[in-house]
């Protein structure tokens, strides 16, 4: 693991059933992430991820990459374009900064809509 | 009229919320339907909680009610009065200081950082409100978390966003460096400066040649055609007089300076082109690039 280092794509098919079992999972009962209805009435074209899930989402991308030995530090996110029911959320990762063991991440997931996430990950690696 | 910042000073001024106690401890079940649900196998989840799980834990749940001193609460609730009824999250930074142990009983305390606005936004008009968050086991801080939310007005029944039309093309500005260029694409000419004391093609234009120093610039006619040295094909965000997506390539010119311009096309590293003129209206015409048959 370098700096520049690429994470391989990653690519999540955010269906109905996982934004609402991600939004419940998360204890985020808001009706926007499992009613369509009400979402579509308040302005949205679907339901959408919510940011708890984007989070673990982000998490688990560079722990899968890591491996389960690395410890996770801090997560940063700015989110940008909603993932609705039915995109195809990609993400890509970068190392971009190595200090012995202590590992940032930058991250974006991506939608056909734009940027949904952006951010960094702080890991620490086995020596 | 509600005085915002006044109120949101008068709620920050309070500081940190009494803490609120999570309504489990961190509990395997709820671990494993939040991996389930993540799509998350890391082996390691058994005896300590995902790091990104630690909001969970203290969610207010469905019938969940703030309690009166939550600021992120008293603050939403004086926006919600001055008509900014909508709330998208934008920012969550979290630190965990150390993994949460199964049978940890959280609580968490907040206070409200930072209130900005009004802002334009894609959604409407709003304020940005930061709120700072820490999670306790006991007295000991386990992690933090900033936390950004807009609560806007949303913005009277969306307007379809206009199909960018032919005639709203962002327009060069030209100026007396660049006039001949402009010039010479209303004449079908691909106008290179050249120095007119050293004889140096550059592109694109300035006032002074980088390698004599001469301010006397002077151009080449280019026979407008070249090969593509790279290219970006641009999706998003949409571009007035565009149609989405379209290429950007850089074009090695044969006599040798690299122009940047639209290629009709799809694009490849190495391709022949040659230049196309496009009118755009009396004032202004384009030059693009196509690919050409001679190789």
């Amino acid at each position: 693991m370098r700096t520049g280092d690429s994470l391989p794509e990653w690519h999540v098919e955010a269906t109905p059933t996982f934004v609402i079992s991600t939004a419940l999972a998360t204890r985020d009962f808001q009706d926007v992430h499992h009613d369509r209805d009400l979402a579509i009435q308040r302005g949205s074209k679907d339901i959408f991820i919510n940011i708890l899930t984007t989070t673990g989402l982000v998490q688990r991308y560079v722990t899968d990459w890591a491996g389960p030995e690395a410890l996770v530090r801090q997560v940063n996110i700015r989110l940008g374009a909603p993932c609705y029911a039915y995109d195809t959320l990609k993400f890509f990762g970068q190392v971009i900064e190595k200090d012995d063991q202590d590992l940032t991440i930058e991250v974006v997931g991506r939608t056909d809509h734009g940027d949904h996430v952006t951010g960094i990950v702080k890991i620490e690696v086995p020596a | 009229m509600i005085d915002i910042e006044k109120e949101a000073a008068r709620i920050a001024e309070k500081g940190e919320c009494a803490p609120r106690l999570a309504r489990d401890p961190v509990n395997l079940p709820m671990i494993n339907n939040w991996l389930e649900a993540i799509g998350d196998q890391h082996p390691g989840y058994t005896k300590v909680a995902p790091p990104a799980m630690v909001q969970v834990w203290t969610m207010a749940g469905l019938h969940g009610q703030r309690t009166l001193d939550d600021p992120l609460g008293a603050m939403m609730k004086i926006l919600d009065e001055a008509g900014f009824t909508s709330v998208v999250a934008t920012n969550s930074d979290q630190t965990y200081h150390r993994y949460l142990k199964v049978g940890e009983h959280l609580s968490v305390t907040t206070s409200l950082e930072d209130v900005t606005g009004p802002k334009k936004t894609g959604l409407g008009e709003g304020w940005f409100v930061t709120t700072r968050s820490t999670w306790w086991v006991g007295d000991e801080p386990v992690a933090e978390m900033r936390f950004r939310v807009l609560k806007f007005r949303p913005a009277e029944k969306a307007a379809p966003t206009p199909e960018p039309q032919a005639t709203q093309v962002i327009r060069p500005s030209v100026n007396r460096d660049t006039q001949y260029f402009w010039d010479g694409c209303q004449q079908g000419e691909l106008r290179i400066q050249r120095c007119g004391g050293c004889g140096l093609l550059r592109h694109p234009p300035g006032p002074m040649c980088p390698e004599c120093g001469a301010t006397k610039p002077k151009y080449l006619v280019s026979d407008g055609h070249g090969v593509v040295y790279s290219y970006v094909v641009h999706h998003h965000p949409q571009v007035p007089g565009k149609q989405t997506p379209f290429v950007i390539a850089l074009i090695e010119l044969d006599e040798g300076v690299r122009m940047l311009g639209e290629l009709d096309g799809e694009p490849s590293i190495g391709q022949r082109v040659e230049v196309v003129f496009t009118k755009v209206d009396d004032e202004l015409t384009m030059p693009s690039w196509r690919p050409s048959a001679d190789r």
